[in-house]
This record gives C-alpha cells, structure tokens and sequence, in this order.
C-alpha cells in the first residue's frame, strides 16, 4: 500500500497561506484581487500617471466629449469637464482621494475598533452589557445620518468628513471583533493554553487573533465598499471634498447641472465609483468564500 | 412572550433613554450656545434667557437640565428650528409621513423582489441563473445610490418620459392633509379626482422606491439563499424526500416556510441601512421627506433640527426593529428564549 506521507509530521499552512490557496483557485476573485492592486498602485502613482492636471483648466478645451465620440480630442481620451479639465486626470486624481481614503479610513477604525472590541470580550457583567446596548444604538442609526452628525459638529471639509466616516465605521469592527473573541475563547484550544497558564492578554495574542485575523479582513472589505459610498455621497452632498477636487462623488455633483448636455461628466465618476466598490467586495467575498472552506474542512 | 415581552420593552427604553442622552450631549458639541443650541432660539433677550434658562434647569447641574430636556421631549416639544423660527414637532409631523410611506413602499419591494430570487438562486445552486442573480446582487450592492437615481431620471423621466422626476404629487390636486400619509389621505378625501390623484401619486413614488429598494433588495438575496441552502440540508428535507415528496412540494411546504423565518430574523437590521439611502435618494428626487429637511438643516447649521431629527429617524428605526423581533419571535418559538434580547 503506498503511502502518501513519509514523515508523521503533519503540515498546517498559515490562515494567511490558506487564504492564498483558495484565491488561486478562483478565477473572478483573482480577477476582484488584481483590480484591486490596479486601484491601490493608480492610487499611489497618479500624479506621475496622470497626463493633465486635475484642477488647471483650459476653457478653449470645455466640455469635449470623449475620444471615441465624433467631436472628441484624442489628447482628452475621456473628455472635459464645463472648465475644460481633463476627466480621466481627474479621475486618476481622485482614485487616491475617493479609494485611496476610503483605505486609510477603513485601517484606522479597524485598528481602533479591534483594539476596544478585543478588551471589551474580556469584560464581564454590567460593563459588557452597557457596552453592546451602547453598541446596538450606534448601530440602529443611519450611517449617513451619523456622518453628518459628526460633519455638523466639526464643520464640512474633507478631513472632517474622514475622521466622520471613521467614528461610523469603528462600532462595526468591535461588533465583530467582540463577537468572534468571544466565539473563540470558548473553544477547546483556548482552555488548553489557559490551563497552561497563559494569561487572557497572551490567549489573546498568540492564539485567538491570528484565528480571527480573516473575520476581520473580511469585514474591513464591507467596511472599505461602505466607507466608498459614504465618502463619495457626502463629497456629493457637498459636504465632503470641497468643489476643485477630484474627488469622484464631489465630480458627479458638479456634472449634475451638466446631465443633459455632457452625459459623460456624471457617467464617469459614477462608474468609477461603481468599479471601486465591485473590486472591494470582490475581494470580500473570496474571503468569506475561503473562510467557509476552511471551516468546513 | 410575556418575558420577552417585558425584555424587549426594556431594551427600548433603555435605548431611549441613551438616544436623548446622545442628542442632549450633541447640544454641548455643536458649536455655538448651549441654550441656543437645545432650544432653537436665536438672539435671546435677557428677559427670554432667564426665563429659558429657568425651563431648562440651566442653573442647576448637568443631571437636572437632561431631565428638563427630557420633559420637554414627553411633551412632544423639540424646540424651534434655528433658521425659520418654526416649531419643529410640527414639521417633524409633516414630513415624517412621506419618508415612512416612501421607505415602507421600498422596504416591500425590495422584499418581494429579493427573498425569490435569493430562493430560486439557492434551489439552482451553481447552475448558470444562481450566478447571474449573484451577478446582479453584487453590481446593485455596489451601486451608489446618488449614481443610480440620477440614471433612472434620465432614462425613465427625461428620455423615455414615463415618469415624473420628482416630487410626491403633482399640484393639480388639492388633497387635505389630515393624516400626513399621502396614501391615506388621497383615500380619505372626498375629491371627485381621488383615483386620478392615487395613480399620480404612484407615479411619483415608484422610481425614488425602485431606486432605494436596489441595494436591500440585493442584501435580501443573499440572506434568502444563504438560508435556504441551509435548509435544504437539514435532516428534515432529507426525511421528506426519503418519504417520497417530489422537490417541489418539498420546496414549497417545508424549505419556504423554514428558510423565511430565517431571513425574517436579519431582515430588520437592513432598514438602518434603507433609511440612509432614502435620505439621499429624497435629495435627488425632491421627495418632501424628513431626510431632505436634515440634510438643509446642515446647510444652514440649523442644529436644533439635526438633533431632533437624528432622535425621530432614530427611534423610528428602532421601532422597526423590534417590530421585526417580534414577527420573528411570533413566527419561531424557538427564539423567544432566554437568550435573545439579553446578549
């Protein structure tokens, strides 16, 4: 009878390996994955990318359509703008305002959001208590409506708007940070290194967040594709970006008295946001897909 | 039920009691008078502020003025919007109505468009219309709402001229307002146009409902069909197809009932969610609703209106959910145990 193994040491590959594993083997989640770098590496380089500036304006140039269209200028391959500033500049410049944002928005409230979740499953009684009732009232309000709380208390501007989609974002992560601490803790590996003595804090970090690390990750995509939309519809609300940025929400407001005459000022950002946000939940969804994998192995 | 009646009368008002602490604290944090802030009035006489002042417990500590706050809030006072000098309750009870009756319609459609298609992509598992309607519900989870809405008024209202682009009735008809719910009050009404008025009505509020519905609709989608995947491997499909049931009848006397009382249960957190999308969508649609009315109050630093907004939209929310709980406790005995509401 052959045998497979030579050895009686048994392999484990890292959750993060793991993750890899499945990934390969799923065509349209590489594809999410490698839109994904395309939109991070845009994000990074698109001054050196970009062929025209986002805020200079040449009004000889205003309001051309795109390259393919009859009228359109081959040097403008998207069109103008009403000020004759190039779309796809433009949309190159706001990949790292509207993307690139949303991504350091969604590390912050999930390294704040894990760290109170984390402590928070440690507690007992009334404390944790008052904390998920605390919770499930952040949680029962609008997003939207928080963020422009927290906009009416700092004042509009982009930056605020940040910090705002931040704070909205952070209960999410200690929601789910909580709940899975807390879903591990009462397994059997856990019991064993207690009754080696580890303390909560070590359990904590040597065995339950490197179990958990994908939940996380994959509530961060949720969080990224939601942080998107939000920051694209308060720039769209005017809240946001101010008018001369690039940011694609803000973009698509002011192509919004343009509709009729320059369609593709309001088509553009819109895909743009649209594509940013299938990529992201690409992701996220291959996620889930290989953490079900693993659990069911 | 009667415990769980008791718990989740608890919880809400506990939930209550936090939600008008976080709309009396947002008074301190906005910016300007405290006073002025809670009270909506602007440029107070002396007179005025002492007597205010006095209302408000503003002399005595923090604890005392919350509970002046709160008294004013049983009595349905919400103070004076700080732009126009109206009184906020009352436009409050003009507005609401047409968000709740736009978000209800949406909410429905979204339901009854979603949970079937969720099904039928379950009961074709990995066959070639399960990924499409997986297909769809990414693109229509991805959307953005603003994006979405503008498209629809330009393809249903200005190129193809169905429907109007905004608006909730057109001004030909004079309906009175007893209610606030435009629905009902079409219906009360003695107009000799009544049916006229109801089809116009409809008209105005199907696109900014389709538009709202597309993303919970797709949310529902995967809930319905993650459930009913789940069901269909329980023991108890496999006992009925053992006792010779066709797949049919199993689906549609045993998987439909059981997957439903799984989506009811998630069901409900989707409305937050709904809400938010309504705001915008009645921006883009000039719904008269109470998310467009917030969203001007910003423009106009009007932050008596913003607070007692975000404590309506809130509790109404919240009203929704336990409403939701309750369907799902009614529907599963199983839930009214000790461990829901208490965790």
């Amino acid at each position: 009878m052959a045998r497979d193994k030579i050895y009686q040491e048994e392999e484990f590959p890292s959750p993060l390996t793991q993750l890899w594993l499945v990934f390969r083997h799923t065509p349209l989640i590489l594809i999410g994955l490698s839109a994904f770098a395309f939109l991070i590496i845009l994000a990074i380089f698109s001054p050196i990318l970009a062929p025209h500036s986002s805020v200079e304006s040449n009004v000889a140039m205003a309001m051309l359509p795109p390259a393919w269209d009859d009228n359109g200028n081959v040097s403008y391959l998207l069109g103008t703008d009403d000020l004759g500033r190039d779309m796809l500049s433009r949309l190159m410049h706001g990949t790292s305002l509207t993307f690139g944002l949303s991504f350091i928005v969604v590390i912050f409230a999930l390294m704040i959001g894990v760290f109170i979740g984390a402590l928070s499953a440690l507690t007992q009684g009334i404390k944790s208590s008052f904390l998920s009732h605390f919770l499930d009232v952040i949680l029962s309000i609008p997003s939207l409506l928080l963020a422009i709380i927290i906009v009416a208390i700092l004042g509009p501007g982009l930056s605020n708007t940040l910090w705002a989609v931040v704070m909205v974002l952070i209960p999410q992560f200690v929601h789910i940070t909580r709940n899975a601490v807390k879903e591990e803790f009462a397994k059997d590996y856990v019991m064993a290194s207690k009754l080696d003595g580890a303390s909560s804090l070590r359990i904590l970090h040597y065995s339950v967040l490197p179990n958990i690390i994908e939940k996380i990750i994959s509530q961060a995509t949720l969080a990224q594709s939601a942080a998107i939309l939000d920051i694209a519809a308060l720039g769209f609300l005017g809240l946001g970006a101010p008018i001369p940025l690039p940011e694609w929400g803000a973009m698509l407001a002011s192509g919004f008295d343009l509709f009729y005459i320059a369609p593709w000022t309001v088509y553009l950002p819109g895909l743009a946001i649209l594509f940013s946000v299938v990529a992201t939940n690409l992701v996220g969804e291959g996620l889930r897909h290989a953490i079900k994998q693993r659990v069911q192995n | 039920m009667l415990i769980f009646t008791l718990r989740k009368l608890n919880l809400f008002l506990f939930t209550m009691l936090l939600l008008t602490v976080l709309s009396f604290s947002l008074s301190f944090l906005f910016p300007g008078e405290q006073l002025s802030n809670l009270t909506g009035h602007v440029n107070i006489s002396p007179s005025e502020q002492v007597s205010l002042a006095n209302e408000y417990a503003h002399e005595r500590n923090i604890v005392w003025q919350y509970f002046a706050y709160l008294g004013h809030i049983l009595h349905g006072e919400l103070g004076l919007s700080m732009t126009n000098q109206t009184n906020i309750t009352d436009e409050i009870l003009r507005l609401l109505p047409a968000t709740i009756e736009l978000s209800l319609f949406a909410f429905i459609i979204a339901t009854v468009i979603g949970i079937p298609l969720g099904f039928v992509a379950a009961i074709r598992h990995q066959k070639p219309a399960d990924h499409a309607i997986l297909a769809f519900a990414m693109i229509g989870y991805s959307i953005p709402v603003f994006w979405l809405g503008l498209l629809a008024i330009l393809t249903f209202s200005i190129q193809l001229g169905w429907l109007p682009s905004g608006g909730q009735i057109s001004l030909l008809y004079e309906i009175e307002r007893p209610t606030g719910f435009m629905l009902v009050d079409i219906l009360l009404s003695d107009s000799p146009y009544k049916w006229q008025a109801l089809q116009n009505n409809f008209a105005h509020m199907i696109l900014p409902a389709l538009v709202i519905a597309a993303a919970p609709a797709t949310v529902f989608i995967r809930l319905a069909r993650t459930a009913m995947l789940e069901v269909l491997q329980t023991s108890y499909i496999k006992a009925a197809r053992a006792k010779g049931l066709s797949f049919t009848q199993i689906v549609l006397r045993h998987a439909i009932r059981n997957a439903l009382i799984k989506v009811v249960q998630h069901i409900g957190l989707q409305f937050a969610n709904l809400v938010t999308l309504a705001m915008i969508t009645e921006v883009i649609f000039n719904w008269p609703g109470i998310g467009r009315w917030l969203i001007e109050s910003i423009y106009q630093r009007d932050y008596t209106a913003i607070q007692s907004g975000l404590l309506v939209l809130s509790s109404f929310i919240f009203l929704v959910h336990i409403i939701t709980d309750y369907t799902y406790a009614a529907l599963n005995p199983l839930a009214r145990g000790a461990k829901y509401g208490s965790r």
